[in-house]
């Protein structure tokens, strides 16, 4: 449903995006990460056709962002991180007019007005002027606007911002909805949230695509990174240093108690070597444990975005 | 066209129900009766002099035009008073679209910048119509107490819509520059106030240019029109102001993409 490659766009000579590359399928729901900054808004930007690139292409349900802009225009939402609300108008006129000018039929524009109010339960505010709602009605009516025309495609930059529990909740729930017959990308700080809706997501740092698969996999694949604690009987210095000599052994870091966090090379197991190497210098192995548990999505995060190291998952 | 519709329709609701609208129209409507009230004065005294030279030395009453002498002031100061109140009804129609954020909506609609441009300078100019439909009041005051001619007053209107056209196509101008309504408001306002002082300027110069002066100074173009001429000349001139302010504007608003300004 979209394909965007090697997408790269400079603002004067700062680069914003570079090489960015991934694919959503049709009915899919697509995780936007990345810290602030990191290009994201950029992205949703050219595929929305707000801005174009400097490079690279992006495809919307087979159109091209730049030379069929119109027909990619008709086919997608876009909430962004602001919502573009006309705050002199009441919902429903403000909703009456968006699809207008995205081109809903004249005849059914009132059922399509009065069904997108009602999935975002905005109904009973829809004669309110739309200044005088509150953070959470506007982002809804954010939300109503984008999909209004039926899109294919919702590109919904943030959407959860700004909500209390209970609607993040239910705008979750909507979002999931909406998938099957909508194609779907959401971008957000909330970690989360990418682990409850979305089944795929990319991970964007400074501009570069650092990692993108199903979320699943994701936190698996950093899970061969193993974390090992040790509790050796022995002096503190040349301890540390033999167990970071040992063979696989990328980091080890001295607790207090004679404890040492061990972080090995990803998928090799280092505990025999361990062992061999703390035995042979007489010293006590008193313990000796793995650390692994689940990474969270959080942590794949972290370790992608803050390091560059890191930056080949 | 449908999108040219609806946003003529949405910016068309907004002037009539925004306050600032109001105040601008309020603000044209006070100036213009002032104007009306000091030139009807004037020409009140002046018939009455001239009558009573005329009894004086025993003369015929000397012909006095109403259209000469009353309406044709009274637009030049409805002109002036358009130069200054206009930048105040085009200064939201871009920057509070940048501003609140809604120029994302209309950027990623399947909707052109052709469109979005002449639907807002059609809103505008309709309002700015409405305006001067209110000073009809003076005018229609005149033909009650006298007997103007009718088409040279009608031929003023058409010059003063044509005027208004361009005032309008600049501030529209001004108003995509920038997403602060103020600054909009400033620029078009100093720009306007060139044009006219251009004119002005005419007068301390040699004849050649002069003409070329006043020929650049869209205030300069009005005085036939309310003498009743239609002159093509002075159409082609505003249409060509209001077309490059226009085309203008639909580049600037196009260009803000590639530099990725919002």
């Amino acid at each position: 449903m979209i394909q965007v490659q090697n997408l790269t766009r400079y603002y004067g000579r700062t680069p914003a995006i570079q090489g960015v590359s991934f694919e959503v399928e049709k009915g899919e729901i697509l995780g936007f990460l990345g810290p602030n900054a990191a290009g994201k808004t950029t992205t949703m930007r050219i595929l929305t056709c707000y801005l174009p690139a400097t490079s690279g292409s992006a495809k919307v349900a087979g159109f091209d962002v730049f030379n069929q802009s119109m027909d990619v225009r008709r086919r997608i939402g876009y909430l962004p991180e602001q919502p573009p609300l006309y705050t002199d108008m009441t919902v429903k006129a403000y909703l009456h007019f968006v699809a207008k000018i995205k081109g809903v039929d004249p005849r059914e524009r009132k059922n399509r007005v009065n069904e997108v109010m009602e999935k975002t339960d905005i109904t009973e505010r829809q004669d309110q002027v739309i200044r005088k709602l509150s953070k959470g009605f506007k982002q809804r009516v954010g939300l109503a606007q984008a999909m209004v025309h039926n899109p294919d495609v919702l590109v919904l930059d943030e959407p959860t911002v700004g909500l209390d529990p209970n609607q993040i909740i239910e705008v979750r729930q909507l979002i999931k909805n909406l998938a099957g017959n909508h194609t779907i990308i959401l971008s957000t700080h909330i970690l989360p949230e990418v682990e409850m809706t979305c089944q795929r997501a990319v991970i964007i740092s400074r501009g570069r695509v650092v990692a993108q698969d199903t979320i699943a996999n994701m936190t698996q694949q950093k899970r061969g990174a193993g974390r090992l604690v040790l509790q050796v009987d022995g002096p503190a210095a040349p301890v540390r240093d033999k167990l970071a000599s040992v063979a696989g052994v990328k980091k080890v870091h001295a607790s207090s108690d004679n404890r040492y966090e061990v972080e090995s090379e990803a998928g090799r197991d280092v505990r025999r070597e361990l062992a061999q190497a703390v035995v042979q210098n007489g010293w006590g192995l008193l313990e000796l444990r793995s650390k692994d548990k689940d990474f969270t999505l959080e942590e794949v995060f972290l370790n992608l975005t803050t390091e560059e190291g890191g930056a080949n998952a | 066209m449908r999108n040219f519709l609806a946003i003529l329709e949405r910016e068309l609701k907004s002037y009539f129900f925004s306050p600032v609208a109001y105040v601008v129209l309020g603000f044209f409507v006070l100036a213009t009766g002032v104007a009306f009230y000091t030139i009807i004065s004037w020409f009140n005294n002046y018939s009455m002099q001239s009558m009573m030279m005329a009894q004086q030395y025993r003369q015929m009453p000397p012909a006095i035009n109403v259209n000469q002498l009353a309406i044709r002031p009274l637009f030049g100061n409805i002109a002036i008073i358009a130069l200054l109140v206009v930048p105040g009804l085009t200064m939201r129609l871009f920057a509070e679209e940048k501003r609140q954020g809604t120029m994302e909506l209309l950027a990623t609609s399947p909707i052109t910048n052709w469109q979005i441009t002449l639907g807002k300078f059609a809103s505008a100019l309709i309002y700015y119509a409405t305006m001067l439909l209110a000073t009809g009041v003076f005018v229609g005051l005149l033909f009650i107490y006298g007997n103007p001619e009718l088409l040279p007053i009608l031929s003023g209107y058409l010059g003063l819509l044509l005027l208004g056209g361009c005032f309008i196509a600049l501030g529209l101008l001004f108003s995509a520059f920038t997403e602060n309504q103020i600054v909009a408001l400033a620029s078009a306002f100093f720009v306007n106030l060139i044009f006219v002082f251009l004119g002005w300027l005419g007068n301390f110069t040699g004849p050649t240019m002069s003409k070329v002066l006043g020929a650049l100074s869209p205030l300069d173009h009005l005085e036939d029109f309310s003498k009743g001429v239609i002159d093509s000349t002075h159409v082609i001139f505003y249409l060509t102001f209001i077309f490059g302010g226009l085309f203008l504007t639909f580049v600037t608003v196009e260009s803000s993409r590639w530099r990725g300004a919002r």
